[in-house]
């Protein structure tokens, strides 16, 4: 006996819980199924629609000649990408035809930008306008993106107040001065000034950020002073620092942290601190452990259960388990060595690309190992990438092809069963890393797949 | 098919030396398929390659008689030996030690070079940290280098001969969450489990009071079949005030917390008091796997199961069996838990040979036979239990229409609301949220998932004094929730998880199997 549902969907970010929650409000029964913890906890939890457009042909054309040695005679250049966009929309007709959002059409990433607005509520910023932010990620880059945490609000590089980066010295994956200095050199327009401050030496060296996140969300006690005070009379000597282009010295009006201001009380944190320094209070996105990740897993996971979607983590598709006319009826669950069958009327996959193993490859291809799915490639290996690291690498773009119900297509671009649905990285088209538009493509997926599941479901 | 209620596992004769059978238990249970090929698992009969898998628990050559290593290489001969690769002495003969005399155990080593390689999975990290941003116990303990540290950052370290297991090891409260939260498939746990046998078994002080103090919490059924002959004095005298203040005083056990009361009729006791099975069926069948818990303490869930389970028509069998070794894994106790294992994994594998699927009440125990069984012992047949090993509620959800049939039970009586935790453990086998999701529908039930924190018990964890607090704080925000939900009843799978939830809030908790038994009118 199947455990059945109208709608199943396989995988748990961002794409795998839009789909769901689209089929769900279409008034579908869904049910969502994925192998490990969602990997939004390893996302920074900013939402890019579309930053730039990179260039699909090389500076100057590649003489001919044979692909392999011929390579290191005549290496490829590419030009950079065009951007930062102001407006992700307006981008989207230049990308090429057979990129995601030239295939389910600019309305689906507006609807999908909305729907997350709908279910981010406060937490998040920048519906009110089609137009990109610009948010600096740690590091020193400032990235276009359409939707950013609240958190990440008095950060944006489009403010002109002087800003404070603070830093502290057992983080060693973030040099706030170093951050400060990439700043000023990408040319922001305000003042900037990094500083390195005692803190989280009160820690031991190799603490966890979520362990700091704890520490000041219970406001625990450190060395005497409680944790959100100690960190604000660590940070006030440099209120000061920062010097203006004569040489003059403005009192900051913004500080920014390392994205570890609390976990389940951040804003109550946030606003502590602000109002203990006389600024405006920031968290700056990182890499993983990303807390704003894994605070918008929480709340997109309360979504999926206040929309009624069923949903399991830690158990893997690991195939079809029957089949007929074209269409699937179940799929296998790997519960710990035996299968369980879990039947639907739809399907939509949402497993991810190389990284989140939506995808796999070795020496011999690349293959997406749930439904079997076609994947365009070329069938010389050397043929999977470009010279130039930062050029339109052909294996970015790997994935299944979708037709315009978003159903991903055999060699001949015929659907390949009737009701199977992709969404996310596992869809292919897309130079996501280059052109900053995984969430976009995410949402803009997720919502037509969802859509069109609950559809296929009803009928 | 009640032959087997008179004997738990603790009879000399169940413990290895008794004529093995499930070898040719395919033959009995769903005949034909022994050694034909059809593609049927066959019980007991390993397929090619099934038993070697390597396991971390090698025992060096004085314990294992040199054929242990060959069966692996020879499934073809498979069939005609031991069901289990028994004759495995245990340094304390072979039964349930109860006096825990560090003498009576030589420090052997176990581990003579035939490590299990862990290679592949310590070079499938690429250091996201994810393991680590889900850690409970790194989250209030800075002292705690997490999940990546003990894991794959450990497994190189100690490719130096030179190198000794971290301490901090003992720190970590085996529940798997690292497991989990890896996009990208390292065995953490098992990573863990290795290191914490090594360092128990190479570095701590066998005479420590620690140790003692771990291995008598490893060994909980032990105490537990003890006090259950006197189970009113035991619940008195284990919570008695002075007696809690040595305790903790000499053993470290602290004294906030209460023992758990010992059932005065243990679930094994009423079982053989009913005639055991009333229902039989050989084409349903399930071999219930109660763990020590519903046995000694709360035998209610015992019941539940039983009841629920005859409701639908299987026939319940109840094999001797020992505890899963939950315990024994998270205080590195490798040798316990191998000893109590090859009981285990004997008469469950000869059920599954008549025909039964296994099925436990408690998500540590059967996290511990699918998942820790044939990661860290290379015993025959344990392939075959790890795959026919299910959760109650998860089983009935996977094979009869339990939804339609709570439907049209037409629900409870009188309304009750409840608080629910998901066991760590439980979230690992996908099965978290599988009690809110049945009983969302049942009319006159309403719970609320309280949330995806740990309880911060773990098991043994939060027994031990110097872990106290961070048990408490780790489970702080999970009673937060709790008081915050409508229900005034908890609900849990996991009897430490629920221990945890009425020490932290004082509701009463019950398992999903006694509102199931309410609801069908089981």
């Amino acid at each position: 006996m199947a455990i059945n549902s109208d709608v199943l969907v396989i995988g748990g970010g961002l794409a795998a819980v839009t789909a769901a929650v689209s089929a769900a409000r279409e008034g579908a029964d869904v049910r969502l199924v994925s192998h490990k913890a969602s990997t939004l906890r390893q996302a920074s939890g900013l939402i890019d629609a579309l930053g730039y457009v990179p260039a699909t042909e090389p500076a100057k054309p590649l003489r001919d000649g044979p692909p392999t040695a011929g390579r290191e005679l005549d290496r490829d250049e590419w030009p950079d990408p065009e951007g930062p966009l102001a407006d992700p929309f307006e981008g989207i007709e230049r990308l090429p035809e057979s990129h995601p959002y030239q295939v389910v059409g600019a309305d689906a990433l507006r609807d999908g930008l909305a729907l997350f607005d709908d279910l981010a509520g406060d937490a998040y910023r920048g519906g009110h306008t089609d137009r990109n932010a610009l948010v600096p990620t740690f590091g020193g880059a400032v990235k276009p993106t359409a939707r950013y945490p609240a958190a990440a609000e008095a950060g944006l590089a489009s403010d002109e107040r002087p800003m404070l980066i603070v830093g502290f010295r057992s983080l060693t994956e973030y040099d706030a001065r170093a951050f400060a200095g990439r700043l000023e050199a990408a040319g922001v327009p305000f003042d900037v000034a990094g500083a390195e401050v005692e803190f989280a030496e009160a820690f031991r060296a190799d603490a966890k950020i979520t362990r700091l996140a704890k520490a000041l969300d219970h406001d625990e006690d450190i060395d005497g002073v409680p944790a959100r005070e100690a960190l604000a009379k660590a940070v006030a000597p440099h209120l000061h620092d920062v010097v203006d282009a004569d040489g003059g010295v403005d009192r900051v009006e913004r500080v920014g942290f390392p994205a570890f201001l609390g976990d389940d009380r951040g804003d109550e944190v946030r606003a502590e601190l602000a109002d203990r320094l006389g600024a405006d209070v920031f968290e700056v996105p990182m890499g993983p452990p990303s807390l704003p990740g894994l605070r918008l897993e929480d709340r997109l996971f309360d979504a999926l259960d206040a929309e009624g979607v069923r949903f399991e983590t830690g158990n893997p598709v690991v195939g079809v388990e029957s089949a007929s006319d074209g269409r699937v009826e179940a799929v296998a669950v790997d519960r710990k060595g035996r299968t369980a069958p879990y039947g639907a009327d739809a399907f939509v996959l949402a497993t991810g690309g190389l990284v989140g193993k939506g995808l796999d490859s070795d020496r011999e291809g690349v293959r997406e190992p749930v439904f079997d799915l076609y994947v365009d490639q070329p069938d010389d290996r050397y043929e999977w990438f470009v010279d130039d690291a930062f050029g339109d690498q052909p294996y970015a773009r790997f994935g299944v092809r979708p037709d315009e119900r978003c159903r991903p297509t055999d060699a001949d671009g015929e659907a390949q069963y009737e009701n199977v649905f992709a969404a996310g990285g596992v869809v292919g088209g897309a130079d996501a890393a280059r052109e900053k538009s995984a969430s976009g493509v995410s949402l803009a997926t997720g919502l037509a797949a969802g859509r069109q599941a609950a559809t296929e479901a009803s009928q | 098919m009640t032959r087997d209620t008179a004997d738990d596992g603790d009879g000399g004769d169940a413990n290895g030396t008794t004529e093995p059978s499930g070898g040719r238990g395919g033959g009995r249970g769903r005949a034909g398929c022994g050694n034909c090929g059809c593609g049927e698992p066959s019980p007991g009969v390993p397929e090619a390659g099934r038993d070697e898998q390597p396991s971390i628990f090698v025992p060096d050559e004085g314990e294992v008689p040199d054929d242990g290593a060959g069966a692996a290489a020879d499934p073809a001969g498979a069939a005609e030996r031991a069901a289990t690769d028994g004759g495995v002495e245990s340094a304390s003969g072979g039964s349930d030690s109860t006096e825990l005399d560090p003498d009576a155990y030589d420090p052997v080593d176990v581990f003579p070079g035939g490590d299990l390689d862990l290679r592949e999975g310590a070079d499938s990290c690429y250091k996201c940290t994810s393991c680590d941003t889900s850690c409970p116990v790194a989250e209030v303990d800075d002292e705690f280098p997490g999940p990546k540290f003990q894991g794959p950052e450990q497994w190189r370290l100690k490719r130096k001969d030179d190198h000794d297991i971290d301490e901090s090891i003992t720190s970590c409260s085996n529940c798997m969450r690292c497991d989990d939260a890896c996009p990208s498939g390292v065995p953490l746990s098992q990573m863990h489990n290795e290191a914490r046998g090594q360092f128990v078994e190479r570095q701590m002080e066998k005479l420590s009071m620690e140790y003692i103090r771990n291995r008598i919490l490893a060994n909980y059924r032990t105490s537990a079949s003890l006090a259950s002959m006197f189970p009113r004095t035991a619940s008195f005298a284990m919570n008695f005030g002075p007696a809690r203040w040595a305790m903790e005083k000499v053993m470290g056990i602290p004294k906030e917390r209460d023992f758990p009361e010992f059932a005065t009729e243990t679930f094994r006791e009423w079982w053989k008091a009913r005639g055991g099975a009333q229902v039989e069926n050989p084409d349903k069948r399930v071999a219930y796997f109660h763990g020590c818990y519903s046995n000694y303490n709360t035998p209610e869930v015992g019941k539940a199961m039983v009841r629920v389970y005859e409701h639908f028509g299987y026939e319940v069998m109840v094999p001797p069996q020992k505890c899963s070794g939950t315990p024994m894994f998270a205080n590195g106790m490798l040798k316990d838990a191998r000893r109590h294992a090859e009981t285990n994994v004997e008469n469950l594998v000869e059920a599954i040979g008549e025909g039964a699927d296994v099925i436990a009440s408690c998500t540590s125990c059967s996290m511990s036979l699918r998942q820790e069984y044939p990661e860290l012992f290379d015993l025959h047949g344990i392939e075959d239990l790890a795959e026919h090993t299910f959760e109650a509620l998860e089983y009935l959800r996977i094979h009869e229409d339990l939804e339609g049939e709570l439907d049209a039970a037409g629900g409870l009586d009188d309304e009750r609301a409840f608080a629910y935790h998901a066991p760590c453990h439980a979230r690992n086998q996908g099965l978290s949220r599988q009690a809110v999701e049945t009983f969302r529908d049942v009319d006159g039930v309403r719970m609320e998932d309280v949330g995806d924190s740990c309880s911060g018990i773990s098991g043994t964890y939060g027994w031990k004094e110097e872990k106290y607090e961070k048990s408490m704080e780790i489970g702080a925000e999970m009673f937060e929730h709790m008081e915050d939900a409508e229900g005034e009843v908890g609900m849990t799978e996991c009897p430490t998880c629920a221990m945890q939830m009425e020490h932290g809030t004082g509701y009463e908790i019950e398992h999903p199997l006694q509102l199931l038994e309410d609801a069908l009118g089981a």
